[in-house]
């Protein structure tokens, strides 16, 4: 059927803020859709809140909204915009929830604005337990005895009819598994039931037969209206059902089900997608009795055994799920769901990646894919790590490989963990068999311990529920250990010599990479196992994703290495076999090959920004006609979309991986600026690979490895900044306790304490006093002569500025000097950031750009900088500085309308370009200048740097993972904790303020009470604040000390009762009853255990009540709030493009 | 054990032997593509005169089912494996299934088949795909290398398996009643729609076993008969229709034009038929069309089929080498669905008379269940044929 041609303008919407549960995934889908849609000639609204996204580009949709996915707003962009259809499927749950809300409430109707895809019904019986449940019922599909029920009471009932406990409680209408969990006792069903119903967008949970440790599969299915169906995929978890699919391992295709097991479960799902009239994709869980199988009725009778699967869940949109399954196939899901939803049907719809075939295939695969979930503990020390049905990860890896075991030692390398393979892991046997029964992160390489300590494997299948074949692939990565052990000699050079070919090809054939054989050896280099294995001339061979296991002849540039029987050994005819199928470079085309690094998982401190960076970076080459690559390893994101670059190599970033590919490609530039500290930390070591390698043309493009040492070694820094007089606050480094404590007394308290060992923030502190030094020295970190521990001056109240910088080497431009909300001291990650900058006179910003330009010439930066800096008593002091992309890239990018990844991009590349193509940075910005619209804002010259004002303000907020964290406390400090940001984006900074705040889902409140409990040096501080909330007309509640000192200043406050009396009303009854609708709450210096602060704080997280820990961003919410509370005062829209 | 395996073009590929020792196996060397029911696919008597090499790397993660009380298991297509031999990346020696009971390597030594696994199975699907199927030797061998230089002489010699009557070795020798056999079994449900039982005769030019089972669960009476059976032996059976089935090589070999060919000619329009796979070829034949061979043939389980009077996509389960041309379609035959990958014949129908066929494998085993309908559909179209006709 063609496409309908009644629809001309589409509206898609995104997902947000990166949060747990919702990655960027999204990104991924809502860009590949509107391509896709643009690509049909139709007009695309596009409305998201996340700005480090490549959706949002104003060149990807026609209409870009960066606002708050609320109802409300999003209703005003439909008035404006009057689209015809809508897509809801895009945006993951919070687009799908978003969508049915304005069904609900009857604004699609209003405006006349077609649901399009799945429609609303089918939308409320996937998604509600109760009409999901009759339907399956209706179709004789098996599913879990449940009761969707909306009170305690019906909840024990329902125990009572399923058979006791345990149960299973999930909320319904949440992602990522919010709120659910496996209740065993009643006091845990308490817990669970009435968090469950506080997460549901519609009071409901489901009380469930539990089915946990049975085998769990997942169907990605496709469906157009003609009632064509498809299975895109099937995938196997690892671990059992009772664990999360987000949080489990999963492997793709399924291993262990037999073609009926296959062709039951797959005939099931095609039953289930037709029956619930879903258009587009849809994800179908499955659990699987392993005692019994997926038996049919056939081989029901032949056996005796009863039919035991249940269908679990479905997902009636593009999910994480279909993302991996996309990456992993090669099917662009959402591209094709799109296309569905306009009315096309699958066999109109040209297969891209083959470009012979069609969308009405099933793709066949030669290769497996496992993907294992990255999870933030090691950036929450306090949290608790076992990993169950509620989501705790932030992101995952994918790995490609010809068997189980390369699969999964690529993927344990992609991680970017500590670890590098199955190295041992010290512990107690205690510990090894909880891990085993209680999983947390660790599970993976517990298995492979137990293994080696000797564990029978059926005990360990037993403990684990895994299923037997995946634990025989680690045993048999664990007998290879020891034949590789067994070469080990008692010096280097005699290990090397015994290592012989066959041990090391069957080695690398099972994935061992060169850095763990090294290891296994007690080698502490992995230079001489490689040097080995290439002289044996075992080397990779880059096999392509192509969806149909070679069958045809596919166009994608799309690969994975492996190591196949060395393929010289053959005496093959017409040869060239691997070549036919191998990304040599075509001798005709006199391109230059650039090759990017992307940034690998998502994690705290390394999101989505860095793959926006990195996609712009291969954009920006491929405008200029140059040949761009990528490595990276995210199944995620839109940088492994299969047509953003020329090649994509899905591999670790590891050096081996690295180094392999450029040995094959040959590229002429590498590219490391944007793959935030994953490709930064390549830059020493890939340069003297290629020091050692004349042979190869690669050169390392933008600022140079040496030079990024610079900026790296706090020593050489110093040395700099000393030579640059350029200040920055006192600072040592100590390798003892002692040490430590009289650098920390020479430069005065507070400061700012952390181990040199560690990279991004991790295990730094503010400590106040000597005592919390010695309780971090001791609890935290150990200092000693390989790991001192670096000691800097905490500047208090100053204010923290970050900026953004291009540099050729000859001129530097500053896309944004950022002012922080909060003082200095809060991660720039974590901080609320508005540009232009609020407070700072023209003579600081002067010193600012100033310190900057000398800075980036003097670093010799070739391509982005970021430096941060902080301002105390009119003194401007550096904080560091990053010779790399940061992660306010794309907010400043979105801001100013200029992209600065591109732009450095472009500076770095020139040596690659023909003469003609060689601009200096200041032409590429006269050139940018001339591309600005009269009466826009341009590009100007002033302090030695170029520069660029706005008219509007656009302010970055933070989007904090604590509910998904129970145990994680609400303060922010020196350690990043934010999993993703927003941009709010306005005329003025109080409507930019509001909306940023709404975006990362706060809302202000306008009514109601602000409870207010501020330490005691912020006491005084909070007068003004109190006095406003009281003009604007809310109430103020606070414990004696707080409300005492505020009525002395004359301020109406009701006095509440501290939570420690245990008297009524305090913090946390009146949080439950709904009457606390604001919080500012300065935690109490140190890190002690506040049990009042923490328990309220984790409680307003749970119940989502906005919370604000620090004075001066509470001075700026209630001056928002003051502004929209004002009469005629609403929130308006406009669109990206108008703001330029 | 080491194992390698001979192209006609002169490649050799070396790799570890599994299954039947120290053994040698001629054919034409094919790749399949399904990611599942390498037990099946190995003992469709279509891979007759092949080597069968899965494009999927990790093969055996299930293991095999073996008989029980002289019962075939239902991923026995037939009663041996039919394959000459079998190529594979990885082959598990220990499978994880409920149903397992052998090794993928125990059931080729059981059936003294070779098999040859640490191969690059990407390489030679590409080669096949750009050079069209090749022939080839598997040798496994426990002692010193044999001659390459032999094997490839004697590959080189050996005429195409194609020029052999292969549908004569995989059939039956005489009419078997398939009925009491699958209702001891228990399996029969008979359909309610069903006034009466139906006779169906199965032509067997090498008949998967889930075909037979298919009309068998829906109530019919099944005789399997062998290929050359004679149009006025079908005529004293009285069946209420006839299913030509798949099977081995060309279906213009000249002793399937003597016989399955002739036999169909004779009985055209006495009695309602349905052709299954080398069954169209066989009917497309008889109604004075031509088939031809494919470069490498569809096999697998992902192929897309438009049905062109429903416009409908199905996707199907495939073994075929050869096709049916459509510039050569008798004008009383009508494509009525296309393959939409490459547009080849994929279902046809007689424009007068209650015949149609389907070149893939509505029967699946291994692959999609979506095309069983038409079992459905063929038996409603036995009884809706007026008996008088015969």
């Amino acid at each position: 059927m063609p496409k309908r041609t009644d629809l001309k303008k589409i509206m898609i919407i995104g997902s947000g803020p990166i949060i747990i549960g919702q990655a960027a995934e999204f990104d991924f889908s809502g860009s590949q859709a509107c391509r896709s849609l643009k690509e049909e000639g139709y007009s695309v609204v596009l409305a998201n809140s996340n700005p480090a996204t490549i959706q949002t580009d104003l060149e990807i949709a026609d209409r870009t909204y960066i606002e708050p996915l609320t109802v409300e707003i999003v209703e005003k962009i439909i008035a404006a915009e009057r689209p015809q259809g809508i897509l809801s499927g895009m945006g993951g749950q919070t687009a799908l929830n978003l969508c049915s809300e304005l069904a609900e409430k009857g604004i699609l109707e209003k405006y006349g604005v077609e649901l399009l895809g799945t429609p609303v019904q089918a939308i409320a019986d996937s998604e509600d337990r109760d009409l999901f449940r009759e339907t399956m019922l209706s179709i004789n599909e098996p599913i879990p005895k449940s009761f969707a029920c909306n009170s305690l009471a019906e909840v024990k009932a329902a125990v009572t009819k399923i058979g006791g406990l345990p149960v299973i409680i999930r909320p319904a209408y949440t992602f990522g598994g919010s709120g659910s969990g496996i209740a065993h006792n009643n006091e845990e069903l308490l817990e669970i039931v009435e968090r469950g119903l506080l997460y549901s967008r519609i009071k409901q949970v489901l009380v469930e037969e539990c089915v946990s440790g049975w085998m769990e599969f997942e169907y990605e299915v496709m469906r157009d209206k003609n009632n064509n169906c498809i299975i895109i995929c099937n995938m196997e978890n690892l671990d059992p059902m009772g664990i999360h699919t987000g949080e489990s391992i999963v492997i793709a295709p399924a291993q262990t089900l037999s073609d009926r097991d296959h062709q039951l479960l797959r005939n099931a799902s095609l039953k289930i997608i037709r029956a619930l009239n879903i258009q587009g994709g849809c994800n179908v869980q499955f659990a699987v009795n392993p005692a019994t199988g997926p038996s049919d009725s056939e081989s029901k009778l032949s056996s005796g055994r009863t039919c035991d699967y249940r269908v679990i869940e479905v997902n009636p949109r593009v999910s994480r799920s279909s993302a991996l399954a996309s990456k992993a196939t090669g099917y662009p899901i959402a591209r094709v769901a799109a296309k569905i939803a306009v009315g096309m049907t699958l066999d109109e719809i040209p297969n891209s990646i083959t470009g012979k075939t069609y969308a009405s295939f099933e793709p066949a695969l030669d290769y497996v894919v496992l993907k294992i979930p990255r999870w933030p503990f090691d950036k929450f020390r306090t949290v608790d790590k076992r990993i169950g049905t509620q989501m705790k990860s932030t992101g995952e890896v994918m790995a490609i490989g010809r068997t189980v075991e390369e699969a999964l030692f690529k993927a344990i390398r992609s991680l970017e963990t500590d670890r590098i393979a199955f190295e041992l892991t010290p512990g107690s046997l205690k510990a090894l068999v909880s891990e085993l029964v209680e999983p947390t992160d660790n599970r993976l390489y517990a298995i492979a311990e137990a293994l080696r300590q000797g564990y029978n494997i059926t005990t360990i299948c037993d403990l684990t529920k895994w299923t037997k074949f995946f634990i025989d692939k680690i045993w048999n990565i664990i007998q290879s250990e020891k034949v590789i052990q067994s070469a080990r000699k008692e010096d280097e050079a005699k290990t090397i010599a015994a290592l012989d070919r066959e041990t090391l090809n069957a080695a690398k054939r099972l994935g061992f990479s060169d850095e763990y054989i090294a290891y296994l050896l007690g080698i502490d280099n992995e230079l001489p196992v490689r040097a080995r294995r290439k002289e044996f001339g075992i080397l990779p061979d880059y096999k392509m994703v192509d969806t149909c296991a070679a069958e045809f002849d596919a166009a994608t540039p799309y690969f994975y290495s492996t190591y196949e029987n060395d393929i010289a050994k053959y005496e093959m005819r017409n040869a060239n076999l691997s070549g036919a199928n191998s990304p040599i470079r075509n001798p005709q085309s006199a391109m230059s090959k650039v090759l990017v690094l992307g940034s690998g998982p998502i994690r705290i401190g390394q999101g989505i920004e860095f793959d926006y960076c990195s996609v712009h970076a291969v954009m920006a080459a491929r405008e200029q006609g140059l040949e761009a690559i990528i490595i990276n390893n995210n199944p995620e994101t839109v940088s492994t979309d299969y047509d953003i670059s020329d090649r994509l190599y899905f591999e670790p970033l590891a050096f081996e991986d690295v180094v392999n590919i450029i040995d094959h490609e040959r590229p002429d530039g590498v590219i490391l600026q944007f793959g935030g500290q994953t490709s930064v930390n390549l830059a020493i070591p890939l340069q003297a690979e290629l020091d050692r390698r004349p042979d190869l043309p690669t050169k390392i493009l933008g600022t140079q490895a040496k030079q990024i040492d610079i900026a790296e070694n706090r020593e050489k820094f110093e040395e700099l900044l000393n030579r640059l007089n350029i200040y920055r606050p006192p600072a040592g480094t100590g390798y003892s306790f002692e040490q430590v404590r009289e650098i920390a007394s020479g430069i005065g308290y507070p400061v700012l304490v952390r181990p040199s060992y560690v990279l991004g923030g991790r295990g730094m502190e503010i400590v106040h006093n000597e005592k919390e030094l010695e309780f971090y020295m001791t609890g935290a970190v150990k200092a000693s002569k390989q790991h001192p521990v670096l000691v800097d001056k905490y500047l208090t109240n100053a204010i923290e500025i970050d900026v953004d910088a291009v540099c050729d080497g000859t001129d530097v431009f500053i896309g944004g000097i950022m002012e922080h909300i909060e003082e200095a001291g809060v991660h720039s990650g974590d901080a609320i950031c508005v540009l232009p900058p609020q407070t700072l006179p023209e003579r600081i910003i002067k010193q600012i750009r100033e310190i900057t330009r000398e800075l980036a010439l003097n670093l010799k930066v070739v391509g982005l900088t970021n430096i941060q800096f902080a301002i105390k008593d009119d003194t401007v002091y550096i904080l560091e500085a990053n010779p790399r992309a940061s992660r306010t890239v794309p907010y400043v990018s979105k801001a100013i309308n200029i992209p600065l990844a591109k732009l450095a991009t472009r500076v770095m590349i020139t040596p690659l370009l023909p003469p003609d193509k060689q601009f200096s940075l200041k032409e590429l910005l006269t050139l940018i200048n001339q591309g600005i619209r009269s009466g826009g804002t341009k590009i100007f010259m002033e302090n030695g740097c170029y520069g660029i004002n706005i008219k509007h303000t656009a302010i970055k907020a933070p989007v904090f993972p604590f509910q998904k964290l129970p145990g994680v406390d609400y303060i922010l400090g020196p350690e990043m904790k934010s999993t993703g940001e927003v941009m709010g984006i306005d005329k003025t900074f109080d409507d930019a303020y509001y909306k940023s705040f709404l975006a990362a889902g706060n809302s202000l409140p306008m009514t109601g009470s602000v409870y207010i409990t501020v330490r005691d040096g912020d006491k005084d501080k909070i007068i003004p604040i109190a006095r406003k909330l009281k003009q604007i007309g809310l109430d103020i509640m606070a414990t004696a000390g707080t409300a005492q000192f505020l009525k002395n200043y004359h301020i109406d406050v009701e006095t509440i009762w501290r939570i420690s009396e245990r008297k009524t009303p305090n913090a946390l009854s009146l949080m439950r009853e709904g009457k606390v609708k604001l919080i500012i709450n300065t935690p109490t210096e140190g890190s002690g255990p506040q049990r009042d602060g923490y328990r309220m704080r984790r409680l307003a997280v749970e119940m989502g009540i906005p919370f604000i820990t620090n004075i001066a961003a509470a001075r700026a919410a209630v001056n928002a709030i003051q502004t929209m509370s004002g009469q005629n005062k609403a929130l308006a829209v406009k669109a990206m493009q108008d703001y330029f | 054990m080491k194992a390698l395996i001979v192209l006609e073009d002169g490649s050799v590929l070396h790799g570890k032997g599994f299954g039947a020792a120290d053994k040698s196996a001629f054919g034409e060397f094919v790749f399949n593509t399904g990611m599942t029911g390498y037990q099946e696919a190995l003992t469709d008597p279509s891979y007759n005169g092949q080597i069968l090499m899965m494009t999927y790397p990790l093969i055996g993660n299930y293991g095999c089912t073996m008989p029980e009380n002289g019962h075939l298991p239902l991923e026995w297509q037939s009663n041996k494996i039919q394959a000459e031999g079998f190529v594979v990346r990885e082959y598990c020696p220990l499978p994880a299934h409920r149903l397992a009971t052998k090794t993928i390597d125990g059931f080729l030594k059981e059936q003294d088949i070779p098999g040859i696994s640490e191969i690059d199975t990407r390489a030679l699907t590409i080669k096949t795909r750009q050079y069209g199927t090749l022939k080839s030797i598997i040798a496994t061998y426990t002692g010193s290398a044999p001659d390459t230089k032999k094997l490839l002489e004697t590959v080189r010699q050996t005429p195409s398996p194609d020029t052999t009557n292969l549908v004569g070795e995989v059939s039956t020798p005489a009419l078997v009643n398939e009925k009491t056999e699958e209702r001891k079994n228990g399996k029969t449900a008979v359909s309610p729609a069903l006034m009466r039982e139906k006779i169906m005769v199965v032509i067997d030019c090498g008949v998967k076993n889930n075909i037979i089972r298919e009309l068998v669960t829906r109530g019919c009476s099944v005789v399997r008969a062998p290929y050359n059976i004679s149009a006025a032996e079908i005529d004293k059976i009285k069946p209420d229709g006839i299913l030509v089935s798949n099977g081995p090589g060309d279906p213009a070999h000249p002793e399937i034009i003597a016989t399955t060919v002739k036999t169909i000619k004779a009985l055209a329009g006495k009695y309602p038929m349905f052709g299954i796979c080398l069954g169209q070829q066989i009917l497309v034949l008889a109604f004075g069309g031509k088939t031809y061979k494919l470069k490498f043939g569809h096999r697998g389980a992902n192929q897309p089929v438009k049905n062109l009077q429903d416009g409908k996509v199905y996707i199907t389960s495939q073994n075929h080498g050869f096709a049916v041309d459509p510039k050569s379609c008798p004008k009383e035959l009508e494509i009525t669905g296309i393959n939409v990958n490459d547009g080849t014949v994929e279902a046809m129908r007689h424009k007068d008379l209650p015949i149609f066929s389907v070149q893939y494998h509505p029967e699946a085993s291994p692959g999609p269940w979506d095309s069983k309908y038409l079992f459905d559909n063929f038996i409603e179209l036995c009884l809706n044929e007026p008996t008088s006709k015969r």
